[in-house]
């Protein structure tokens, strides 16, 4: 048990309901209203109880305590109650009932831009957008500089932003939402949009400005920003904690499970559609018919740590006999780089019409976290199957014990190589 | 700040209480803030418009054409001057209370986005109209003079401040106004059309066009009128520019009584609605 002192955030048993329909309800006019009431005074006039509504939980006692300083990953299927978690603490929404205690000033920042008018100039907007966040203005003035400069919009500040790109608003929304201090930084999805380089920035950029003792909020379906960012992991379930812990584990457990699809690390390949537009002639009279993912304990799954060993399962379609085969699977990032390609070379095989298996083992995989795609190509005596994209799987960084998460870097790189580091010396000019 | 030392007081996040507060307070511990979305009101309201701020000062005179054309025959004993004047002094305080009314009513609403992903004092957006339509109104009033000046008419120096107050009833009147209108905008969209009717016959009822004196009300109807406290800044405000018949000070006490009154309702009204309008809006 940890005395208050430690804590930023306590939340306790913290509920949200919402009355279903309401928004219908409510929205309807003030005569429906005066019917409503009406009836609802007949009905009590009668004594008849009045018609229960139905109601949803969006959270149904929610119970935590983050320490001060920790990174707490907040993960989810779609209404797991995230963002209402989110929008309490941050004070946009009521409790129903619960409370929560929060030591110090809350930042949220449950969307890039709030209140960025497309007919004001950027200046304009950065600081009525940093106002709204909770800052000053003459700390805006003593940063304008840097996040115009961080934007990297400083020839268009005094355009309105319905002139800029869309990526340029957002840079400049992201800007202003790296600059912010608060002593609690509460965020949502906010960093899934933007690109890669810039979202990268920001994260940096807020880990550099806090400096120690910052505790920050994060809710992400992005699972290598939850591991490689938080130093624990909420996992939220139909409004309630399902887990509470460690990051890695946690994110293995949600992904693993029903979370992301009923058959996790599985493709089916058997639709010929898949093949459409591939620009390569092949043969089609052996076709991949599926692939799976496995890791070492053979267990399905879409997502790896780094170093931990992947196998590629294959299932074959042939019609024909045929006395070689080769299997070349291309490994792409998501911007189509080709990291790598795993090739069988020419195997002596007897391949004979109907099903068939193949596995491809990568005992320690040197991938960095991010996502990756799966290319098949399938080649007997002429070119037999290519497909692209068969497969998207993710590789998620696991934090060296004791490390501070934060300061693992996501941007080294699409591999890690085997590497060996000499003693610092010192004093013993060595220049031939 | 030295977090690591000091101990903060926590937040503490509880379901809404019952109890009625004006949330003046906070308001004032955001009053940069309050600053900042009035300065983007204005902005806004003028972008890309060819006449910009010039628009201020149309809307009165607009109002002072048509009534001198439609009254003004049955005013030429106006006892300072001519009718236009009468009419564009009404105008100008009365379209301050008009256009803050109009605007506040819609800021919920119309900053929903707002609302629903960024904590503020909820307040600060029917406020923040108001003090903008003060930038309007100062305009409006340069013009008021100089229309004066033309007419030979010129302002009493000891006399021309005390329009100061009538213009603060006008605004804490369009404060409670609109702060009423505003969280009932967010439940009920009829709203948007009560408005318009609303101030439509208010007007009627504020000396806009008319003076109280040359209305030769009966009683009661003569002291219920002061009950409206729009006639109370109508009549003051001419007053204080113009001369004339002074009103009563009892009347006036009358005026911004019923006007606390609004400002203060309207607030409470506002604030024990205001935690449910992220989850309404």
């Amino acid at each position: 048990m940890q005395t208050s002192s430690d804590l930023a955030v306590s939340v306790r048993d913290l509920s949200k309901t919402y009355r279903l329909g309401e928004r219908d309800v409510l929205h309807g006019s003030l005569r429906d209203a005066i019917v409503r009431g009406a009836r609802a005074a007949l009905h009590l006039a009668r004594g008849a109880a009045r018609p229960d509504r139905e109601e949803l939980a969006a959270l149904g006692g929610v119970s935590f305590d983050v320490p001060r300083g920790e990174v707490l990953g907040i993960i989810g299927r779609n209404g797991a109650g995230k963002t209402t978690l989110l929008k309490i603490l941050s004070g946009v929404t009521d409790p129903t009932s619960g409370e929560a205690l929060v030591w110090g000033r809350a930042g949220a920042l449950l969307e890039v831009g709030t209140g960025f008018h497309p007919d004001l100039t950027g200046r304009e907007n950065v600081f009525f957008n940093g106002a709204i966040l909770g800052m000053k203005r003459r700390e805006i003035q003593r940063k304008f500089d840097e996040i115009v400069e961080f934007a990297e919009v400083e020839r268009f500040i005094d355009t309105p932003v319905k002139r800029y790109s869309s990526g340029m608003q957002l840079r400049l929304a992201f800007a202003v939402a790296a600059h912010l201090e608060p002593e609690i930084l509460i965020v949502d999805e906010v960093l899934a949009v933007g690109d890669a380089a810039f979202q990268r920035k920001c994260l940096g950029k807020m880990g550099e400005v806090s400096g120690q003792g910052r505790t920050v909020l994060l809710v992400s379906h992005n699972m290598s920003a939850i591991t490689s960012l938080a130093t624990r992991c909420l996992w939220l379930d139909q409004g309630r904690v399902r887990d509470l812990g460690d990051p890695a584990q946690i994110v293995a457990d949600y992904l693993s499970g029903d979370a992301v699809s009923a058959q996790p690390g599985f493709a089916d390949l058997s639709d010929p559609k898949l093949r459409d537009g591939v620009p390569k002639q092949t043969s089609k009279e052996v076709l991949f018919d599926w692939v799976r993912l496995v890791d070492d304990e053979h267990k399905p799954s879409d997502v790896f740590f780094e170093g931990d060993p992947l196998t590629i399962e294959l299932g074959l379609e042939s019609t024909i006999d045929s006395r070689r085969l080769e299997v070349l699977c291309f490994v792409r990032s998501l911007q189509g780089v080709l990291v790598f390609t795993l090739t069988s070379g020419l195997l002596e095989v007897d391949l004979q019409p109907g099903p068939a298996e193949l596995s491809v083992t990568i005992p320690r995989n040197q991938l960095r976290s991010g996502r990756y795609t799966l290319d098949l190509y399938l080649l007997t005596a002429q070119p037999q199957d290519y497909l692209l994209g068969a497969k998207t799987f993710e590789v998620v960084v696991s934090p060296e014990p004791g490390g501070d998460p934060r300061r693992v870097r996501d941007d080294l790189g699409l591999v890690s190589v085997a590497q060996e580091w000499g003693e610092l010396r010192q004093g013993t000019p060595n220049r031939v | 700040m030295e977090a690591a030392t000091v101990r903060v007081e926590a937040h503490v996040i509880k379901p809404a209480p019952r109890r009625p507060r004006l949330g003046l307070s906070e308001v004032w511990r955001n009053r940069e803030l309050l600053w900042f979305f009035a300065w983007r009101e204005l902005k806004v309201r003028y972008k890309q418009t060819l006449l910009g701020v010039v628009w201020a000062v149309i809307q009165p005179i607009m109002y002072m054409v048509v009534f001198t054309l439609f009254f003004g025959r049955f005013f030429e004993t106006y006892s300072v001057g001519p009718y236009a004047l009468l009419a564009l002094s009404g105008s100008v305080i009365w379209l301050f209370f008009a256009n803050s009314v109009t605007l506040a009513a819609g800021s919920l609403v119309g900053n929903a986005s707002l609302l629903t992903k960024v904590y503020f004092p909820r307040l600060l957006a029917p406020l923040a109209p108001i003090i903008a339509a003060l930038v309007d109104l100062a305009l409006a009033t340069l013009v008021l003079l100089a229309v004066m000046a033309g007419y030979g008419v010129f302002p009493a120096p000891q006399r021309v401040w005390t329009a100061i107050p009538f213009v603060l009833l006008a605004a804490g009147t369009a404060a409670g106004v609109g702060a009423w209108l505003a969280a009932l905008n967010v439940k009920y969209r009829d709203v948007r059309f009560v408005v318009p009717v609303l101030l439509q016959l208010w007007l009627f009822f504020s000396s806009v066009f008319i003076t109280f004196e040359a209305l030769n009300l009966p009683e009661p109807w003569a002291t219920l009128y002061w009950l409206n406290p729009m006639a109370g800044v109508v009549e003051g405000f001419r007053w204080a520019m113009l001369g004339g018949v002074r009103p009563e000070l009892w009347h006036i006490v009358l005026a911004s009584a019923s006007g606390l009154v609004v400002l203060v309702s309207g607030l409470v009204y506002f604030k024990r609605l205001e935690r449910t309008f992220a989850d309404i809006v």
